[in-house]
């Protein structure tokens, strides 16, 4: 499918109003890493990935894996908007009985690729999916969600050996660096440097996104990672935790915080704008 | 009874060979090993099959979740590191990337317990399976008998789920004809006998074996049950032993706190009380040393067996 800006701004306007929308069913829940990973998710879901709402588990699907599960309503906010199930599914986040776990789960959720929840995991799952794609025969594409407090994870950096080792160009590498984590900024609890040299120290191909909530610049780097056919690549998203939410944007720590009920048609407004302008 | 001799090829050689038979009937079964082929002797099945053998290097944990990934896509990945990575430094990939995610993994655990011999404590599994036994739905597997382990990894390979096999590298000693089948779930009794049941697994079943030659002698006659299957435990079995022998010993390679002896008695305290007493590793690290001298240190000896069954005996009605 063709790169439209406007609709791919609509469609992460509309996966934000539905992670709200979910996380306020519940009254609370991981609402800084989910926003932030909006934008993506929307160039993901709305034009890059070989998928089908109406069949999810179609073989030649494209696969994500969200290392950073705990981003699970994004996804599914994003799955929503797609039509995989309605969205009225998403007010059932983290209750009794639900598909939508807080943590994304194969089991458990249409659309849903491999189940994750303990940091670092993702990577590796990813890199074996890829494997296996690369001996299958199949030309699709694995993508791959890593926060950037997960990266303090030492699994992440054995996958990335591994992934750099077996050339696996067929799984591309997300960095959602919002710069926090649940206890603080990612340089106050664990400096990470920069995450490009670390990367292409393993033997990536790294790509930098400056405004990580830009679609057309985040198009153009998965773009650019899909031509590139000897290193894997990483895209270093730089976000904001909390994007789209003015009040979540300037809180110190909206990893897992509140979203009242009675503040969504604010939260909808101040996003429509958002809609409107881009 | 089934006779212990001492076979031509040592376990190592049985696991390459077979899951070279496996990789070529099948495409979709793939190895992952983490730098121990030449321990486990597998460096040439990785460089006659390169789209199906894999050398992932010194990253277990990458490994079991690389496997987990692959398996999600049909793969049926077998990997190997020695038993206290392939359990301990896991875990946790284990239990999510393969257990939660219902992956389809092998994971093959060698030198379990004193089998580690000159590696040492740091490397002396004795609390693997009591940490894969608690994980849900996985299957844990004490093999030391060449015949079994080939017929065990062929089950494994077409069967779903996270498996667990142990066994020692260098261990060939032989109780079975090449005729007799086994079924993951079900024990096999190796030697029948009326006065007291042992439940064995591992290098324990031989151990058994000969503990219950040498109380023959004492006109004390044993049935010994090789307990292949820690988990899930054939319980039918163990409830059939207790009720037909009326005294119980389970004998293994691993510490008294979660292996059989746990499973074991866990069946009979919840449906049938008999005399029962556990031979095992008593909580504690191992250390380097040879086989013959751990098994005595650690009170694991077909002299501690024939011990544990005497006093048991004294407690049956």
């Amino acid at each position: 499918m063709n790169f439209n800006k406007k609709e791919m701004d609509l469609l992460a306007v509309q996966i934000r109003k539905n992670i709200l929308r979910a996380i306020a069913s519940k009254g609370a829940g991981h609402v800084g890493g989910s926003l932030s990973i909006a934008d993506t998710l929307a160039v993901l879901y709305g034009c890059v990935m070989n998928i089908d709402p109406k069949h999810p588990d179609k073989k030649d699907r494209d696969y994500i894996v969200i290392s950073k599960g705990h981003s699970g309503p994004a996804m599914y906010a994003a799955l929503a908007a797609k039509g995989y199930f309605g969205e009225d599914v998403l007010d059932t986040l983290n209750k009794n009985n639900t598909i939508l776990p807080s943590h994304t789960d194969r089991m458990k959720t249409p659309g849903v690729d491999m189940t994750t929840g303990s940091l670092g995991q993702g990577t590796s799952l990813a890199s074996g999916a890829a494997l296996a794609d690369r001996l299958n025969g199949s030309s699709n594409y694995t993508y791959l969600i890593v926060g950037d407090g997960e990266l303090d994870e030492g699994q992440v950096w054995e996958a990335a050996l591994f992934t750099a080792h077996h050339h696996l160009t067929n799984l591309i590498t997300f960095v959602d660096a919002n710069g926090k984590q649940l206890d603080g900024t990612t340089d106050q609890v664990c400096c990470l440097g920069s995450i490009e040299q670390k990367f292409e120290a393993f033997g990536f191909h790294a790509i930098t996104v400056e405004d990580g909530h830009n679609t057309l610049q985040i198009y153009n780097a998965i773009m650019e990672a899909q031509q590139e056919k000897e290193k894997p690549s990483v895209i270093v998203l730089h976000t904001i935790k909390g994007a789209g939410i003015k009040k979540y944007m300037e809180m110190d720590n909206c990893h897992s915080t509140t979203v009242k009920m009675e503040e969504l048609s604010g939260f909808y407004a101040e996003l429509d704008h958002q809609g409107e302008m881009a | 009874m089934n006779e212990v001799k001492t076979g031509e090829k040592e376990l190592r050689k049985v696991f390459g060979d077979t899951l070279k038979t496996l990789m070529q009937e099948n495409k979709d079964v793939v190895y992952l090993e983490a730098d121990l082929a030449g321990a486990i002797g597998t460096s040439g099945l990785i460089k006659e099959y390169p789209e199906q053998a894999f050398d992932v290097g010194i990253m277990e944990a990458n490994m079991v979740g690389t496997a987990a990934g692959m398996s999600v896509k049909g793969k049926i990945p077998f990997v190997h590191s020695f038993g206290t990575f392939a359990s301990r430094r896991c875990a946790d990939q284990t239990f999510l990337s393969g257990c939660y995610n219902k992956a389809n993994i092998k994971i093959v655990g060698s030198d379990p317990g004193i089998t580690a011999e000159t590696n040492g404590g740091t490397h002396m599994p004795f609390e693997d399976m009591g940490i894969y036994r608690s994980f849900p739905e996985m299957t844990i597997l004490d093999v030391a008998e060449p015949h079994l382990l080939a017929e065990i990894l062929k089950e494994m390979a077409v069967s779903y789920g996270v498996m667990y096999v142990r066994f020692p590298r260098k261990g060939k000693e032989c109780y079975y004809e090449e005729t007799q089948k086994f079924t993951i779930g079900k024990g096999v009794i190796v030697k029948e006998g009326t006065d007291a049941s042992i439940i064995a697994s591992g290098i324990e079943t031989a151990e058994a074996l000969r503990a219950a030659e040498e109380l023959e002698r004492d006109n004390i006659h044993v049935r010994v049950v090789d307990m292949f299957t820690v988990k899930p435990l054939d319980e039918a079995l163990v409830i059939k032993c207790a009720e037909e022998t009326g005294a119980i010993i389970t004998a293994e390679n691993h510490n008294k706190i979660g292996g059989l002896g746990s499973a074991v008695s866990e069946v009979l305290a919840e449906n049938i009380a008999v005399p029962f007493k556990r031979v095992g590793i008593p909580d504690c690290f191992g250390e380097v040393g040879d086989k013959k001298f751990l098994a005595e240190k650690f009170g694991i000896s077909q002299k501690d067996i024939a011990a544990a069954v005497k006093e048991v005996l004294k407690k049956k009605k």
